[in-house]
């Protein structure tokens, strides 16, 4: 791997993630932490990807600036043609809601809310008109099977069910980038399986997928793999290999 | 539109959080709602009083003085079965009239009147009237609308006319239907023909310088007739006083010169009054007294609805914080699905609200209720403004937004990071 310096090309039109000298340090008493040191790679439209590393390689960091929740200490993250890391709050929250999808390990759906209106929480957030949002709710339900259970409360749900939920949801703004984080870590094998068959089909369908985990038998279902190790790039194995 | 599409799922949101700690919302609520509730009562009071006051005027006249005689109180006191047949000479003169229509500045018309209760009789029909023997002037000063036929005259005046002019209660009283104008009724020894009647003021709490069953004489024609001694006769032998005037209405030329007016008149009479025979009412006074009693309910009501909307306010607050801290995931969620701080605040906002109003609803409710218990049981009038529903609603979104800010900022100022991984 090249690491470059700061401002560096713009990336490829068929890249849509890419990082050049990504750093990210905290500052922890009179110790700096290099969660991240330097790290650079690209990844393109439609692939599938897995990061992995074990804990304290700097895996959640990663995802945290992958998914904007998070700004680079330097270096320069372009997230579907545009430099993310030098945006404000507000635009970083605004590429948040336009570009990616989030699926987190343990859900995280809002309890109050039915099936149908999580799925349309990021549709209200971008302006959608209410019969937009019940419309769309109803397709995306019916796309990860769970068109059954519109007007359930998560709580009435199975841990996989409500996963299927939040793919749902992670769909809603038809993002460039889905991001899952440990999707299955709180599912047990079968509806690890059928998850996992979920993200294949969006792949399939052309969506990019990024996955973060731990698991080598969930990151086998990725196409390509980076391995992150103490803050750094361990390995990457490019798609076909 | 556009707005309402997107705060509704809000609103909604803020509902169904209310519905589920019903306990704690309502708990949350009664701060506002007697905070809302005292500030429409107090509206209501207050523009009970005022309504009050300004009936106040109307009967009165704003720019009238008035000259009451009155009965010396230590003649009352040794008024022992020795002194019965004595006549009490007190009160007001034609004098005191002329001085203080030539002393007094800004005066601009004395109407001199004498009373008496008499019994007035028309056909079968018998009535204690009281006779007020005055001149035309009072129908100046004292304003009210004529029903029928015409009100006395400077003619009626120097003729020393049997003429009277009835209130249209009294008319009402003597002879319920027929045509009044013109008839002949006997008051006491003398026999009147009716030429006019006026309507009176019924009814409130000031008193009105006339009365329901009245009935106006030239105060020359009184004279002749029955004198200026009102002589009873009792069991005991005879009681009788001697009033020149009951009173004299003075009408000054504009309100900024009555309460000096008063002054003067007082200064004048009590140079030439040894002893305390007479009284000055000032209608302004009243008047003003009124006003200074709604003032005082203001204040009172207003600092009372003052402490409970801030202490109100302090309670939903500290609710919403309790919710911030409850509700940090879901903030965390919405944060990372892209919501801006600022939308996080509208929500915080609109949850505050929802409350705010909830309380303000409840507490409009015991604002109407309040004057309407205050009217029952205490007969000071109240009126219940409509602007009151749009205030007491003004009041609960001002209220949901000042204390629901600090909140709504705690909760837009969470990092989406750290508020995902809280549990």
């Amino acid at each position: 791997m090249i690491i470059q310096t700061t401002e560096s090309l713009r990336p490829l039109s068929d890249e849509v993630v890419r990082l050049d000298g990504v750093t990210r340090h905290y500052t922890v008493g009179e110790e700096i932490v290099r969660a991240l040191d330097g790290v650079s790679f690209s990844m393109r439209r439609g692939s599938y990807w897995a990061i992995m590393g074990p804990s304290g390689s700097g895996k959640s960091t990663m995802l945290n600036i992958l998914g904007c929740l998070d700004r680079p200490s330097s270096g320069a993250y372009w997230l579907n043609g545009e430099n993310v890391a030098e945006m404000d709050d507000n635009a970083l929250s605004d590429h948040r809601l336009r570009n990616l999808g989030f699926v987190f390990q343990s859900f995280h759906l809002i309890p109050q809310l039915t099936v149908s209106e999580n799925i349309e929480v990021p549709m209200l957030y971008l302006g959608l008109s209410q019969s937009d949002r019940k419309r769309k709710a109803e397709v995306l339900a019916e796309r990860v099977g769970m068109s059954h259970r519109l007007r359930h409360l998560p709580s009435e749900l199975s841990g996989g069910q409500r996963q299927r939920v939040a793919v749902a949801r992670a769909l809603a703004n038809d993002p460039a980038v889905l991001l899952a984080d440990e999707p299955t870590g709180n599912l047990d094998s079968t509806t690890s399986v059928q998850i996992m068959g979920l993200f294949q089909e969006l792949y399939e369908q052309g969506k990019t997928v990024i996955l973060v985990t731990h698991e080598p038998d969930i990151a086998a279902y990725a196409k390509a793999c980076i391995v992150l190790k103490d803050g750094v790039i361990l390995s990457v194995t490019e798609e076909g290999k | 539109m556009n707005q309402v599409r997107y705060f509704w799922p809000f609103i909604k949101l803020g509902l169904s959080d209310v519905w589920r700690h019903k306990t704690r919302s309502l708990l949350t609520m009664l701060g506002m709602v007697f905070g809302v509730g005292s500030v429409i009562a107090m509206l209501a009071v207050g523009e009970g009083a005022s309504q009050q006051a300004l009936d106040s005027i109307k009967r009165l006249g704003s720019e009238n003085i008035m000259v009451m005689s009155v009965k010396p109180t230590e003649d009352e006191g040794t008024s022992t079965g020795a002194q019965r047949g004595r006549l009490a000479v007190y009160g007001l003169l034609y004098e005191d009239e002329k001085r203080i229509l030539e002393t007094v500045p800004g005066v601009v018309i004395t109407v001199p009147a004498r009373m008496t209760r008499r019994n007035a009789r028309l056909n079968e029909r018998q009535l204690e009237m009281r006779v007020v023997e005055t001149i035309p002037g009072w129908f100046e000063v004292v304003q009210r609308p004529i029903l029928a036929g015409r009100v006395l005259t400077a003619n009626d005046m120097q003729m020393r006319a049997n003429v009277c002019v009835l209130t249209e209660h009294g008319v009402r009283r003597l002879l319920a239907a027929e045509e009044m104008i013109g008839q002949r009724i006997r008051i006491a020894s003398g026999v009147f023909e009716v030429i006019g009647i006026v309507k009176n003021e019924t009814g409130g709490t000031v008193r009105a310088p006339d009365s329901e069953a009245d009935a106006y004489i030239p105060i020359t024609t009184g004279t002749k007739l029955f004198g200026e001694a009102n002589i009873r006769y009792s069991a005991g032998g005879m009681e009788g006083e001697k009033v020149e005037l009951s009173q004299i209405i003075v009408k000054m030329s504009n309100t900024a010169a009555v309460e000096p007016g008063s002054k003067a008149i007082e200064a004048v009479l009590a140079r030439f009054h040894k002893k305390k025979d007479f009284r000055i009412d000032v209608p302004l006074t009243l008047l003003r007294e009124a006003e200074r009693t709604k003032r005082t309910y203001n204040i009172v009501l207003g600092a009372i609805a003052g402490i409970s909307l801030l202490v109100g306010g302090i309670g939903i607050m500290n609710i919403m914080l309790a919710s911030v801290t409850e509700r940090t995931k879901e903030i965390g969620i919405r944060r990372a699905i892209g919501a801006r701080r600022s939308r996080i605040v509208v929500q915080f906002l609109i949850n505050t609200c929802v409350l705010s109003i909830g309380g303000g609803l409840l507490g409009l409710l015991l604002g109407v209720g309040i004057p309407f218990l205050i009217t029952a049981f205490t007969d000071m009038p109240t009126v219940v403004q409509p602007y009151s529903l749009a205030l007491a609603f003004g009041i609960s979104v001002g209220v949901g937004i000042v204390f629901g800010l600090y909140p709504a900022m705690r909760a837009a100022a969470l990092d989406p990071i750290e508020a995902l991984r809280h549990e």
